[in-house]
């Protein structure tokens, strides 16, 4: 039987995944996707834990729906960063990205 | 105790999500990637939906599997200067990688046999609420109006903030 503790595994998985990416890539967008598949496996934590421990309310699903937001708002804002940022650098290379750096 | 279809579902479809987020972070082109991400938000949402959340597993496909795969494709095309077999390499620094790979391994195993061996809820109890649109309309605009607010001021102030930095500076 699948319980919750399959889906809070699946959703460990899909986030030691992401961290993984975050740490070794080299690629703004790509360090962009694996911030997105951190969000989604907090978005499943949510979700199941409503549904397992509280069924009878949706402030789990609610509160999903809050993270579905901020990260569609981060991620329009990251990937405007990073087309700016090429304009002047003619590179998505996070090492290239030291323009702040003093 | 016996295997149900929705048990059979669970196991491929996250089967799925695992195998296309692995894509996702090991794939050499990253149109490659961004592909694959599309596939594991589409089995994310699969998910939602065996958890009895269909709206939010809608809303998943719509601006996850829709809106923000397009935005990642677009930018990806944008800022693509180079031959696309060699766009999304490791950080040629290894020490990056070690960290990395120790940091998920570790996160993975630690709360995996945590919760493993936890003693969390075995199975479904009763029903979920069956109209969640409903009970989530009326948390939105009742207890968590304030948040909701500041969700619409965040979207907003995102919007103009992505065209103003996406637009750049005119040249003088």
């Amino acid at each position: 039987m699948i319980g919750l503790n399959h889906y809070l595994l699946l959703s460990s998985i899909l986030f030691g995944i992401g961290i993984y990416g975050v740490f070794s890539k080299r690629s703004a967008v790509a360090i962009l996707m694996s911030i997105e598949l951190m969000l989604n496996a907090v978005n499943i934590n949510f979700v199941a834990i409503n549904r397992f421990i509280h069924p009878g309310n949706t402030i789990g699903q609610l509160f999903a729906i809050f993270v579905i937001v901020v990260a569609a708002a981060e991620v329009s804002v990251g990937l405007a960063l990073i087309i700016s940022i090429y304009r002047q650098k003619k590179s998505v290379n996070l090492s290239d990205f030291n323009i702040m750096k003093w | 105790m016996s295997i149900t279809v929705n048990d059979v579902v669970f196991v491929c479809v996250s089967g799925v999500t695992v195998l296309s987020a692995l894509g996702v972070v090991f794939s050499r082109n990253i149109i490659h990637s961004a592909l694959a991400l599309i596939l594991a938000f589409l089995g994310v949402a699969v998910t939602f939906f065996q958890l009895g959340a269909g709206f939010i597993g809608l809303v998943q496909i719509l601006v996850y599997a829709g809106a923000i795969s397009v935005l990642i494709i677009f930018a990806v095309m944008l800022v693509m200067n180079v031959d696309a077999a060699r766009t999304n390499k490791a950080n040629p620094n290894g020490w990056t990688f070690i960290w990395g790979t120790l940091l998920a391994l570790v996160i993975i195993a630690v709360l995996g046999t945590t919760i493993m061996y936890s003693d969390l809820v075995p199975a479904l109890g009763e029903l979920p609420v069956a109209d969640a649109v409903g009970a989530l309309a009326g948390l939105m605009l009742g207890n968590y109006v304030v948040a909701f607010e500041a969700a619409a001021i965040l979207l907003l102030v995102a919007v103009v903030g992505a065209i103003i930095l996406a637009r750049g500076v005119e040249e003088k």
